[in-house]
């Protein structure tokens, strides 16, 4: 059975490249149409899902959606040419074909956190599911508190959607932190580590919600020194990924305890998680 | 005459080809017992008088064998490799198809594949526990999986009360067996002249009135239940009869895993053996002409090393956190997902893995010095 905002049952719907960029060396943007204007009109999602994207003749992978959700025309995906999937779809060009089924998954709880300042932390690609929170925040500005965007990368040079963050930077009641590891000429932000530019985060933790993607030992250390600033457990949440065939908590590569984090998450609340995080192998 | 409002008959020794060529009649492909590589297995039935007799199946970690049952019997043979699962999650399935013509369109279509009626003839009680925890997984409310259902709603189960449990089994721990007590059409219980039926579906009540059988005495009854009941008895292996989650949630870096790991093969035997297991991993298979393309899917298992795969690394690297996945899903979050444990207690991945790992025996020294509550 089918809500009737997605089409995610059964075998996926067409979908055609409605433009491609380049957004570092290895990481590239799709931003599709669904053919069936039928289909298009029933799709709708909430920032934090996650779509199964499908190359002809090769399979499937989950992407999530970085696109703005109302943004009715488009669904942008932001991937990593990686696996057998992820490098063919890098050679799709506009007008090629893919299949698409979703949106699949608890996305962030945004309804949730009105009024309140919101934390965005992510490391590496990470940024992708967290950029549609970034639009859904900017529509409806006055609705939140301050917005702080964290992102941590390993090399400069692998920091995407740079003008982007200028941008952002230049907003009110908005701090922009940004870190690499190793970092380039001309890198206007933080060598090190991403947590080092914590205590420099400006916001009320009596009110705040944070929102953490990336590597999984990242978002530990990220979560260590968020709770540290005193916000409550409660108000920290996190996007996990693992190994997801069927997107519908039936195939049983994402298991993670008694979750699929397909269904039951991606996101989920620290609480949620933390234990099973501290260990390795799960 | 056998009344409708009492579903209790005696079918005589010599007439159970009745039952089955009944169930031929009505359209049936009927699965029974059938010898394979040394094994009983679950094999398309060419006659009603079909059933092999004298079989026994003798069990113990690692090890699988048939000998002669002195009493000549029909079901004297507590399990195979295989029962139910392969009959409603086929082994492979075919999900969706997709064409491409020249221009490069692309045209999907769902795929549900026509499947017979079938009769399985001698399932255990073990392999309907299994069976509703794969209903609760497959059927779930607001996601049923119409491939499941489809193979599920053609099925006539005709369950057999276990007679002999092999060394392997513990069901009786995990309160699933030896007494079939729901999920079957109709269930039999072999005595020395004859079989016990009883109906336990409306379905399962209009093949036994047909057969027109006498009731089963009060004695016949009684055997039946003292059968069944020396069969738990006998059991010699067990699970803890309490939830084992926070016992072994707590003990996830105990040494036990790595002295198993150290053992383990990661084969996947017991996953596939195990009547619950569901992983499955979605394959696509393109025809050679490159106009179309069969999205299928196909057992998986967890100790395998794609099962943890994720863009450039393997959450799950080592043997280690494989069987410590496998055991804790089954054991120990499997009561978050389905609300009780995923073991039936049937021991086939006791029996079925080559290097004979028992896992009652790793669930006793992974929880030993706990305090029962």
């Amino acid at each position: 059975m089918s809500s009737p905002n997605r089409i995610d049952a059964g075998a996926p719907h067409a979908a055609t490249v409605v433009a491609r960029t380049q957004e570092s060396p290895g990481i590239f943007t799709l931003q599709l149409r669904l053919d069936d204007a039928a289909a298009q009109t029933a799709y709708r999602f909430a920032p934090g899902q996650f779509n199964m994207l499908y190359l002809y003749g090769v399979g499937e992978v989950p992407i999530s959606i970085m696109s703005d959700p109302e943004e009715r025309d488009v669904i942008g995906h932001t991937i990593r040419a990686q696996g057998r999937v992820t490098l063919g779809l890098a050679k799709l060009q506009p007008g090629h074909k893919v299949g698409l089924r979703g949106p699949f998954g608890r996305g962030w709880p945004l309804q949730e956190v009105s009024g309140c300042d919101v934390v965005l932390v992510t490391g590496g690609l990470g940024c992708a599911p967290v950029v549609s929170v970034i639009h859904y925040i900017l529509r409806r500005r006055e609705r939140f508190g301050k917005l702080v965007i964290i992102q941590g990368v390993r090399h400069a040079e692998d920091l995407i959607w740079r003008e982007q963050y200028d941008r952002w930077a230049t907003l009110p009641d908005t701090q922009v932190l940004v870190a690499a590891s190793e970092g380039a000429a001309f890198w206007p932000w933080h060598v090190g580590r991403v947590t080092e530019l914590f205590g420099l985060a400006n916001f009320d933790p009596e009110c705040a919600v944070a929102m953490m993607c990336g590597p999984e030992g990242m978002m530990r250390a990220a979560a260590d020194s968020l709770l540290a600033r005193s916000l409550p457990e409660s108000r920290l949440y996190l996007s996990m990924e693992r190994n997801m065939q069927c997107a519908v908590g039936r195939c049983g590569h994402c298991q993670f305890g008694g979750a699929f984090v397909c269904r039951n998450g991606p996101v989920f609340n620290w609480g949620e998680v933390k234990s099973l995080l501290a260990h390795r192998g799960f | 005459m056998f009344s409708r409002s009492d579903h209790t008959g005696f079918l005589p020794l010599d007439q159970l080809h009745r039952l089955v060529a009944r169930l031929m009649q009505l359209g049936y492909q009927c699965l029974g017992p059938a010898v394979e590589n040394g094994a009983i297995v679950m094999r398309e039935l060419d006659a009603p008088d079909g059933l092999p007799r004298g079989l026994q199946a003798e069990q113990a970690a690692g090890r699988y064998g048939l000998t002669q049952d002195p009493q000549h019997r029909y079901f004297a043979w507590a399990n195979g490799p295989q029962a139910i699962k392969p009959q409603t999650f086929a082994s492979k399935e075919s999900l969706w198809r997709v064409e491409r013509d020249e221009t490069g369109m692309l045209q999907f279509e769902a795929v549900v594949s026509d499947v017979p009626a079938q009769a399985i003839i001698g399932v255990r009680a073990c392999d309907l526990a299994a069976l509703a925890l794969q209903d609760a997984h497959f059927l779930r409310d607001g996601r049923r999986d119409p491939h499941y259902a489809r193979r599920r709603e053609q099925l006539f189960l005709v369950a057999v009360q276990c007679a002999v449990p092999a060394a392997t089994c513990f069901c009786a721990s995990t309160g699933d067996g030896p007494i079939p007590t729901m999920g079957y059409d109709l269930t039999l219980s072999e005595l020395t002249e004859g079989f016990v039926i009883e109906a336990g579906s409306d379905k399962g009540a209009s093949v036994l009135d047909a057969l027109h059988l006498s009731a089963a005495t009060q004695q016949q009854i009684d055997d039946a239940r003292q059968q069944g009941q020396a069969a738990a008895a006998v059991q010699t292996r067990s699970l803890p009869a309490h939830n084992l989650r926070d016992a072994l949630m707590n003990r996830l870096e105990h040494p036990r895993w790595d002295e198993v790991a150290s053992r383990c093969l990661a084969c996947g035997n017991c996953t596939a053996v195990c009547p619950t297991c569901f992983c499955h991993a979605e394959v696509d298979a393109p025809a050679l002409d490159g106009h179309s393309s069969q999205h299928e899917r196909i057992w998986d298992s967890c100790f395998g090393e794609s099962h943890g795969h994720l863009h450039g690394f393997n959450v799950r690297p080592d043997i280690r956190s494989r069987y410590r996945q496998w055991l804790t899903h089954k054991l120990a979050t499997w009561h978050d997902q389905f609300g009780r444990s995923g073991c039936v207690g049937c021991g086939r991945c006791i029996a079925w893995c080559p290097v004979g790992i028992d896992l009652t025996e790793e669930v006793a020294a992974l929880t030993a010095g706990e305090v029962k509550p």
